[in-house]
This record gives structure tokens, sequence and C-alpha cells, in this order.
């Protein structure tokens, strides 16, 4: 379907565009994060291309790559009905230099979708007019979805009680399981298994 | 509407001990009943429970005004049953403790579904693991989310608690999970089968 852009992109900035994935109709460009802003300006700009809507951007963390995470965008052109995926690499295996040039310049909707990408995965957006944590409290140290942070390891805001003030072991309260009432848990051939 | 005088007013006559310790708590009992049938909700809700608090609410299980308690008070000041209807996340906690501090003496909490109860199935770095980490509770309603009549339960449960006043059990009433009807059904088919093997 877009096959025309990622060749557009490739032919205008040749090594920048590291590689090219297409499936399904879904075309994906990986770029050098150097040009990031400079490939969305043109993506935005150029009348053959005329993407207009940023979909989405977040980012994934892969801990056994160097570089470690990729920022996704996600665009969509109205008036040509073409989409496209636009991913780059930052980060060293420590997590640290994830740095990437912002893109609220070029699409002023991305603002709160970087904010969100630096609060759960840490990477810093350069230029970003307002970076601070959108979704949790500015208390809150680390950044929760990158896989070397603990699974349920929480930052309580309030200190909990302990079972000295609660007078009741707190624990043992709750006498049922944290899927009590869900569907997964009632499945008949679960219950056959368990009995036979 | 004139002071109760609790030594003349409730004091058994002909009782097998008409002593002023025996009225004392026979006025305690009267405060509990007149507390338990009357109480003004709180609806702290915050997620998806909530619509299962409105099935109950609304005419067809009439859950809160059988008891007592249908108005809500959206200040806390003048409500004495916190209902906390959903998943707590860290970044709410403080809210729902100040709530829970600024609401007066006698006050009970309720949690309403598995996750104000234990958390639920989060178990992460979002998730407050049940109300009772911060604030006390009184009757812990299982259930993703529960039935009506598992929350009417509850109340019930608080009901006694209340009547039992201070000095009575003050552990908080649980609800008892509800029975998975495929086991009985996975039963009778089993039975069945072999039967028809036999013969």
């Amino acid at each position: 379907m877009s096959q025309r852009v990622l060749e557009t992109l490739k032919e205008k900035f040749g090594d920048a565009v590291l590689e090219t994935h297409s499936h399904l109709g879904d075309e994906t460009a990986v770029v050098s994060p150097e040009r990031w802003k400079e490939i969305a300006r043109f993506l935005r700009d150029d009348p053959s291309m005329a993407f207009d809507m940023a979909v989405d951007l977040c980012a994934v963390d892969y801990p056994d790559r160097t570089p470690r995470f990729e920022v996704v965008l996600h665009l969509y052109s109205i008036s040509k009905r073409h989409r496209l995926r636009l991913k780059a690499r930052v980060g060293d295996a420590e997590g640290e230099k994830a740095e990437i040039d912002t893109l609220t310049d070029v699409w002023v909707g991305l603002n709160w979708f970087e904010r969100e990408t630096y609060d759960l995965m840490g990477i810093t957006f350069k230029g970003h007019p307002d970076l601070r944590r959108i979704l949790l409290y500015p208390e809150f140290e680390g950044h929760p979805l990158r896989k070397d942070y603990p699974a349920n390891k929480a930052q309580p805001l309030v200190p909990y009680r302990t079972e000295e003030e609660a007078g009741v072991p707190l624990d043992k309260l709750a006498p049922f399981g944290p899927d009590e009432g869900m569907p997964f848990g009632r499945r008949v051939f679960a219950v056959d298994r368990g009995e036979s | 509407m004139g002071e109760l005088k609790p030594t003349r007013q409730v004091t058994i006559e002909g009782g097998a001990s008409g002593t002023s310790g025996f009225a004392t708590t026979k006025l305690e009992a009267l405060l509990a009943w007149a507390r338990k049938w009357s109480l003004f909700k709180y609806p702290f809700v915050t997620a998806c429970c909530g619509m299962e608090f409105m099935a109950l609410t609304s005419p067809r299980f009439d859950g809160s005004a059988r008891f007592g308690a249908e108005a809500p008070r959206f200040s806390p000041r003048q409500s004495d049953l916190l209902w906390v209807v959903g998943t707590i996340s860290q970044r709410q906690a403080p809210v729902l403790k100040r709530i829970y501090e600024q609401m007066m003496e006698p006050k009970w909490v309720l949690a309403f579904g598995t996750c104000a109860s234990c958390g639920g199935f989060y178990d992460n770095y979002a998730t407050v693991p049940g109300i009772d980490k911060i604030i006390p509770c009184d009757v812990y309603v299982p259930g993703c989310p529960p039935r009506p009549e598992a929350v009417l339960d509850g109340l019930m449960l608080l009901q006694d608690k209340i009547q039992r006043g201070a000095t009575g059990d003050r552990r908080p009433g649980i609800v008892k999970p509800r029975e998975d009807p495929v086991r009985d059904l996975v039963q009778l088919r089993k039975k069945s089968s072999l039967e028809q093997g036999n013969s």
C-alpha cells in the first residue's frame, strides 16, 4: 500500500534509513535517530507523503539489544490514506543516553505521548517544552515499563499501615485469591484436570 | 425530640438485673440500631465496579434503600459509610486517606470488589494491594465485580458489626466468595457418564 513511501524515503535519505520491512500492508522504516526530526518534517510537508496525523508514539525495551530502546511512531495520512511505522533505536545497555529529538513542533499532538514515553520508559525527548511525568507522581523513581524494573515493586505515596496499627494480620484479611470472580479461573477443563 | 435520658428510659422494670450498667448497654444497642438503619454513604467510585454499584442501587435490587442507606452524601463530613468501589492506584491513595480522615466518627468502610479488597490481579507499580493497607476496612466483598446479592450480604454483615458495637467483635466482615457452579456441573456430568458406562 505505502511501498511508495518507503521507496521515497530510501531514495531521499539513503543511509539514514537503516532497514525497512513490509508485511500485509504494514510498512515499517527504521531510521537513524540523528535525523529523526528531519525525516518527520519531510513526511509531514512533502505533498506526496502528507502524513498529517500522528497516531501513536511509544517505545519498546529490548534488554538484550544495543541500542536498547526502540521509539515507535505511527503515522497516517488522511488525504493520501496511507500509513507508516517509523522506528528509531536509542540508548545503551544500561538504559543511559536514551535521547531523541522531540517531534512536538512537527505534530503538536505528540506532546503528551512523549511525556508518557518519558514517564514509563525513560526516553528523553530533547527540546520538549514540558517534559514531566504525566501518569505517575513526581516522587516516583525509575521508569516502570523498563524490563529491569521489578514487576511488582510499588512506591507508595502513603506509608502502609503496620499490623500493630491495624491490630489484625493484614495479608490474611481477604480469604479469596486475586482472581476471584474472573472468568479464567472458571474453565471447565481446569476443573476436569484437577479432579482426575 | 428531647434528649435521651438513658437511666430512666431504657431500664426494664422487673428485669433480672435492673442496675444502671444494664441500662447503659441497652442505650448502646438502641444507638447502634439507629445507626445501622440510617447509614449515609459516600461512594468513592474509581473503576468498573461502579457499574455494578449502579445496578445495586437501581430499583431491581434496591440495594441500599431497603437498608436505610439510600441517600448518598458527596461530602465526607456528612457521611458515615465509605464505599470504596474499584481499583485504588498509588497516586490516588492520599486522596482516599484524606477522604477517610475527613469523615466524622463513627465511620465504616466497605471494600467493594476484589481490587478494593486485595488489589485484584494487579500486582504492580501502580496499584494499592487492598485499601486495608491505607485505611481500616470493615467489610470485604469479593467479586470482579461482585453480584448485588454479595453486596447485600456485605451490607448485612456491616449492620451486624454496628450492632455489636465498640465492645463486641471488631474483626472485619468478609462475604463468602461465590461457589463455582461449574464444579458441580462437571461432577454431575462425570457421574452420569460413569453410570452410562457401567450399565
